[in-house]
């Protein structure tokens, strides 16, 4: 493999924005996997669809429609779920197939499908432009910000949300700010691994970590890295021999995951 | 005697059943209160209400005489240990990560490791709580509960799965922190002998609070202690 590819400017927008999202994805993904809310990020996901339809329908920037509908469309599941005491997994199916629904009407009426919405659906990290780039930076920074200054809160009510109002913790408000947080992630990360693959950002490299027994911030750690691992190999490896990025970058994760299970059942890691 | 609870016609009405009827209860600073009854006699419909879990519910919960509806202030004063803390058995959180969610001031980390030595539980700090038997992790929730100082502490105490070497350790911690350090202990126990050695108040439940005083007038009392425990045997027999 040549260095050369390291010189591309188009290259380099890639490897940052990758880095910023895999970081933003697993430790938003962190609190959605310990909630038993692992497919919360592909039901985004799939509403976005229909926000992206719906931009290119209307002439709009397309990831600002998405980031509306999806973000919307989560609060108020979330909301629903609660009031009408749906479960859990039924309120994802609803969020998912509903986005999905409205993308293809919305598609039909625009007279079908174009090239937009597959590098939506797939990604299109290597065609990250530098306003891109900066609007990841910003929104991730936001987001890490504000976990850090939440984070007895955010980490308290996701382990017992009942032992956490009882020690004042706004166990409500604080769930919405994760349904809001993951709204954002997954909008931000599309152009990375394309709405068809980003549960398996928000999950596999957490479900790897936690597999080593180890305590909060360095399961986080582990996942980070690991994430940021399947995202820079995988770039570059898709680049070198023309593969499709998102599929090559989750085939790296699920490897690590493998890896992973094939090492604690050697029995190389602590009981747990 | 400072009152630090004070419980008036308690009344928590569910569709089909009523859980609690008329209980009214004063707790003074210091004392130390085991609350026992069968099952389904409304002891967790008592703790839910007083912890602000439920709220709907006729009568008054005061705590240092200010209505619970109004101030949520107690709460920083309370440390409570609930009877079966659930969480996912891989959840990746270390004893040292548990004790921490329960500080409200992280200046405090220190006090975490002086609360992990009190508790005979330091050389655990590093393990995953899922990792743990049932009552290292009981020590473990006392420890958050204890990590602020708190005034007062609720306890519901666990029906199964803490062996009995850890139950020994569980009562005489609970019986140093009442009497060295001063702090009110409110109880729910199933163990009749226990609160007995343990509790210098007793209140019997069965939906309506039929007794209430110090333990010696309660355990000196075979009507009243034959009355309740008859009243659990039936309570017992009816469950199976």
């Amino acid at each position: 493999m040549s260095l050369e590819i390291l010189t591309f400017s188009f290259m380099h927008r890639a490897l940052i924005s990758g880095v910023t999202i895999a970081i933003l994805c697993s430790v938003v993904g962190l609190f959605l996997v310990l909630r038993r809310y692992s497919l919360f990020g592909d039901a985004i996901a799939h509403s976005s669809f229909g926000g992206i339809a719906l931009g290119l329908l209307a002439g709009i920037y397309p990831l600002w429609t998405a980031y509306a509908v999806s973000i919307a469309s989560a609060l108020v599941i979330t909301k629903i779920k609660d009031k009408y005491n749906i479960s859990g997994d039924a309120s994802i199916a609803v969020l998912l197939s509903s986005g999905i629904a409205v993308g293809l009407v919305i598609i039909g009426l625009s007279g079908g499908f174009t090239i937009d919405i597959f590098s939506f659906l797939f990604g299109s990290i290597l065609l990250v432009s530098v306003d891109d780039t900066v609007l990841v930076l910003a929104l991730t920074g936001a987001i890490l910000i504000v976990i850090l200054l939440l984070y007895r809160q955010l980490l308290y009510s996701t382990f017992n949300e009942e032992q956490a109002k009882v020690s004042g913790v706004p166990v409500e408000k604080i769930n919405y700010l994760i349904v809001f947080m993951a709204g954002i992630t997954v909008v931000t990360s599309i152009q990375l691994v394309g709405v068809l693959l980003i549960s398996a950002l928000f999950v596999i490299p957490n479900v790897t970590a936690i597999m080593y027994g180890k305590g909060f911030k360095q399961t986080a750690i582990i996942s980070m890295s690991f994430s940021v691992f399947s995202v820079v190999v995988g770039i570059l490896v898709s680049y070198v021999f023309d593969i499709t990025p998102a599929g090559t970058i989750v085939l790296i994760a699920i490897g690590l995951l493998a890896g992973t299970m094939g090492i604690k059942s050697a029995g190389l890691l602590s009981k747990n | 005697m400072l009152k630090v609870v004070e419980i008036n016609n308690l009344t928590v009405q569910y569709p089909d059943v009523k859980a609690l009827d008329d209980v009214s209860l004063v707790v003074n600073q210091g004392d130390f209160l085991g609350i026992i009854g069968p099952n389904g006699a409304g002891k967790s419909t008592l703790f839910a209400s007083m912890l602000g879990l439920n709220t709907k519910y006729k009568g008054t919960i005061k705590f240092f005489d200010e209505d619970i509806k109004k101030s949520k202030n107690y709460l920083k004063e309370l440390g409570y240990v609930p009877q079966k803390p659930i969480f996912e058995k891989n959840f990746p959180v270390t004893v040292t990560d548990v004790v921490r969610m329960g500080l409200r001031k992280e200046s405090d980390e220190n006090k975490i490791d002086e609360i992990l030595q009190q508790l005979w539980i330091h050389e655990l700090r590093d393990r995953r709580i899922g990792e743990l038997s049932g009552g290292q992790q009981q020590r473990v929730f006392i420890a958050k509960a204890l990590v602020n100082n708190p005034k007062i502490l609720i306890l519901d105490e666990p029906v199964t799965g803490i062996d009995q070497q850890s139950i020994d350790l569980f009562y005489s911690i609970l019986r140093e922190l009442n009497s060295k350090q001063k702090i009110t202990i409110i109880w729910s126990s199933h163990d009749l002998d226990a609160v007995n050695k343990l509790a210098n108040h007793v209140a019997c439940l069965n939906r309506t609070l039929f007794f209430h005083g110090e333990s010696e007038t309660f355990f000196s009392d075979d009507e009243l202690v034959k009355q309740y425990s008859e009243a659990s045997m039936q309570e017992h027999m009816h469950h199976h």
